[in-house]
């Protein structure tokens, strides 16, 4: 049987991927698809507790679901706004989308 | 219509017609004198009605016509005003009524009415005069009307108004209300030509003149008022306050209260009657139109100065007693007496047709003052009416000449003073009737035996004066009355005898109807006033008419005042005196050659530069009052006063605030208030500009900081707040 300390070791390896693909990243598209890694991760994260400390309620199930419904519209979201910011700039690089500063 | 609500409604119509013309017919002439004229003919009505009403009252001396309204609280009383006809008043409103509607018709004609409008007139001036055309293109020059026409007639309503009023009064406030009406329209009227600078000093002169007059006698009142409790001639003229006025001493050592009254209100007099040393201002107010002349000298305002005082006659005689003078009447009678003789001869002297009248009038009034100064109450009454019937005539017939002689002035095209009678002479042939009636009035005020109505009053004020044993003033009042009759027939000599000295004196032209018709009805009563009074003792023609005029105004007084006995030293003397000085004044004048200088001149030598000049009067108070107050005002009050001391304290007051408004500046509002302003600004702004830095626009660069501080969050919450 594999122990909750495994899961939440893959979590939080999943978890610092996404991150540094988040901060990492050059393409938007790439930061995009961190932020979904690091979604996973707590999605993982979450089932794991819910399996193996409260597995008679709902909750944990209902909380997944959820963060999965909140990850598509975000993407939705995210890729919308970049195509509009493309069809303006000619770019998606996250270091050259830089007006809203000093 | 009861007499005293007629009494009430006299000085109505004036005062409406003012403001009827000032307000609403200003701009048509026709209707502007049409009000005036018809207003001055309603109070004539109404005087007129009142006289004869007043006449046939028995007794109206100690019933006198009266009826009296609260007017104003004082405490717990009220200050009632109202009217009071008595014998007095009742003549004083018969001939300031005929003299008044006289005066108002002919300013019709002497405002030529009915002539074209001049080309070069503007309003403030004389009219110059205007060319018309006639059928055979012969061009003309005429007169031309007064551009200020509707003015001149407001004016003198309101001036007749002041005039009744003071007349009907039944106490001394709205007396002296009147007579301050009058001083201003006095002003107004004298000013009338006010683009002339002369005419708009005389108008000053006058009013300031007056002025000092009017301030004693505001002071009299008010002691007068202060000492009784009241100005209402019922209560102030009643025995018991006469006798109290009399036993109270006054402040001043030696008057009692009714001397010191007495001497304050005769000041009062003094100005408004011109006598001397308040002289000076009459004969400059010749500066004003004729009828304006007429009006102050004859029918109103100097005539309201002799009213007061014979008006307050029991007060200024209170305390007499066996034929003694009270320090009032001693004081007329030398300031009267010597009023008279001192303008006489300066009248002696003058060229201009009507300061010569200026003067006789000055010095009339002064016969006036002296009579009533030595007791002579009736005879003072009696030639304050006939004075103003003749010298109204005289003046406006003086104004016919000089309107006669401006329409030969216009035709000729000469440059001479229409006013001179050196330029006259021979007008008797242009302008029959104007001579006709200036000879009665002249002969009227020279005192021409038996016919004339001066004759009388004068000859009354002499017997009085001998009668009573006042030989100073006697002999100084004779000695004027001849220089009065010499004079006189100087001025009728120069301008009417003889022939004409310049050719404008050829060219006048006799004056309109409405100009000539008031000079007959007033040559009328400078003839048959007189017959009103003549004494029941006059040898021949004494008794054949009953001397009326003593017994009505007579009763005025509570003590009937006794006729004196006859004597032939004044008769003789007032025969002498204006027959010899009229024959004097014709045997030098009557043949007077153009160009010629006064044959006085040479015999007088300086006496006569000296009398030219009004014994240098206006020059010793230019000298004495005026230059001082011109010094007092310029270099005093405004350059060391106003520009010195008051700006300098005011200069110092700013500089002194200027500094401390620097200081707080300096060292309080710059240093701490604004340093902490500028500290919290330039602190929050320093802040900005060096954290600004981290807002770089890259989302990556924010996601490190927010991981950095969650993990700074997390490492101070686990290291500190897991501690046991």
């Amino acid at each position: 049987m594999i122990s909750l300390s495994y899961y939440l070791v893959f979590s939080a390896a999943l978890f610092c991927i996404g991150l540094y693909g988040v901060l990492a990243r050059k393409n938007a598209v790439a930061v995009l698809m961190g932020i979904e890694l690091m979604l996973n991760a707590v999605i993982v994260n979450v089932l794991a507790f819910w399996r193996f400390r409260t597995p008679e309620l709902i909750a944990g199930q209902a909380f997944a679901v959820m963060v999965f419904a909140v990850a598509a519209a975000e993407v939705a979201v995210g890729l919308a706004l970049f195509i509009s910011i493309y069809r303006r700039r000619h770019t998606v690089a996250a270091d050259e989308i830089d007006l809203l500063k000093w | 219509m009861t007499t005293e609500s007629i009494i009430w409604l006299l000085p109505l119509p004036p005062i409406v017609a003012f403001f009827l013309i000032v307000l609403f017919t200003n701009r048509s002439k026709a209707l502007s004198h049409t009000i005036a004229v018809g207003a001055a003919f309603l109070s004539w009505l109404g005087s007129m009605v009142v006289f004869v009403r007043a006449f046939q009252v028995e007794h109206l001396g100690a019933n006198p016509y009266t009826s009296v309204i609260n007017w104003f609280p004082t405490g717990d009383t009220f200050f009632q005003i109202g009217v009071w006809v008595d014998p007095l008043a009742a003549v004083t409103l018969f001939f300031v009524a005929w003299t008044v509607l006289m005066i108002f018709i002919y300013s019709v004609g002497y405002h030529n009415f009915g002539q074209p409008k001049g080309e070069a007139d503007h309003a403030g001036l004389q009219p110059h005069g205007a060319t018309v055309t006639d059928e055979h293109g012969h061009k003309h020059r005429v007169p031309s009307i007064e551009p200020m026409y509707s003015r001149f007639f407001a004016f003198i309503a309101l001036f007749a108004f002041g005039m009744y009023t003071l007349v009907v009064s039944d106490n001394l406030l709205t007396l002296f209300v009147g007579w301050e009406i009058m001083g201003l329209c006095s002003y107004l009227l004298i000013g009338f030509w006010y683009a002339k600078p002369s005419a708009r000093a005389a108008a000053i002169k006058a009013f300031l003149t007056t002025r000092v007059g009017d301030v004693f006698m505001l002071l009299g009142l008010a002691y007068l008022y202060k000492t009784t409790g009241s100005l209402s001639y019922e209560v102030i003229f009643a025995e018991e306050t006469l006798h109290t006025l009399v036993v109270s001493a006054s402040p001043i050592l030696g008057f009692s209260a009714a001397a010191l009254i007495g001497v304050l209100i005769f000041i009062g007099t003094m100005g408004k009657s011109a006598q001397w040393p308040l002289h000076v201002w009459l004969p400059d107010a010749m500066e004003g139109p004729t009828p304006v002349s007429a009006m102050i000298h004859a029918a109103t305002m100097v005539s309201a100065g002799v009213y007061l005082v014979i008006r307050f006659f029991p007060i200024l005689s209170a305390g007499a007693e066996h034929g003694a003078l009270t320090i009032p009447m001693m004081l007329m009678s030398f300031i009267g007496a010597f009023t008279a003789l001192f303008a006489a001869t300066i009248a002696l002297a003058q060229n201009d047709i009507k300061r010569v009248l200026a003067y006789s009038t000055i010095s009339q009034l002064g016969y006036m003052i002296a009579a009533l100064g030595i007791g002579a109450y009736v005879a003072a009454a009696f030639h304050l009416v006939t004075h103003a019937f003749f010298k109204a005539l005289l003046f406006l017939g003086s104004g016919s000449v000089i309107h006669g002689m401006e329409h030969g002035v216009l035709h000729t095209g000469e440059a001479i003073d229409p006013q001179d009678m050196f330029n006259m002479g021979g007008l008797r042939k242009k302008m029959p009737l104007t001579f006709w009636t200036f000879l009665i009035g002249g002969f009227a005020l020279s005192g021409f035996p038996l016919v004339t109505a001066g004759f009388w009053s004068k000859d009354e004020i002499l017997a009085d004066a001998f009668g009573h044993g006042h030989l100073v003033v006697f002999i100084t009042l004779a000695l004027a009355a001849l220089l009065t009759a010499f004079y006189t027939m100087r001025q009728i000599s120069l301008t009417f005898l003889g022939g004409a000295r310049s050719d404008s004196a050829g060219h006048a032209q006799e004056t309109k109807w409405t100009m000539t018709l008031p000079l007959v009805v007033l040559a009328f009563f400078a003839v048959t006033a007189g017959w009103a009074g003549i004494p029941e003792h006059f040898p021949a023609l004494g008794g054949l008419l009953p001397n009326w005029f003593h017994e009505f105004v007579g009763s005025t007084l509570a003590e009937f005042p006794k006729g004196v006995a006859f004597s032939w030293v004044p008769l003789l003397t007032s025969l002498v005196v204006a027959l010899g000085g009229l024959y004097l004044g014709w045997m030098i004048y009557h043949k007077l050659p153009a160009g010629a200088e006064d044959p006085l001149k040479k015999p007088l030598g300086p006496v006569y530069a000296a009398l030219k000049n009004k014994y240098y009067f206006d020059e010793l108070y230019d000298f004495l009052f005026v230059r001082p107050a011109l010094w007092a005002s310029e270099t005093f009050t405004y350059l060391w006063m106003d520009r010195g001391a008051i700006d300098g304290i005011l200069h110092t007051v700013a500089r002194v605030i200027f500094s401390l408004g620097s200081i707080f500046r300096n060292w309080i509002d710059k240093p701490i208030v604004n340093g902490f302003a500028d500290v919290v600004g330039e602190s929050v702004k320093r802040f900005g500009k060096t954290f600004r830095f981290v807002q770089t626009g890259r989302v990556q660069q924010y996601m490190v900081m927010a991981l950095v501080i969650a993990f700074g969050t997390l490492f101070y919450y686990l290291y500190f707040l897991s501690q046991p």
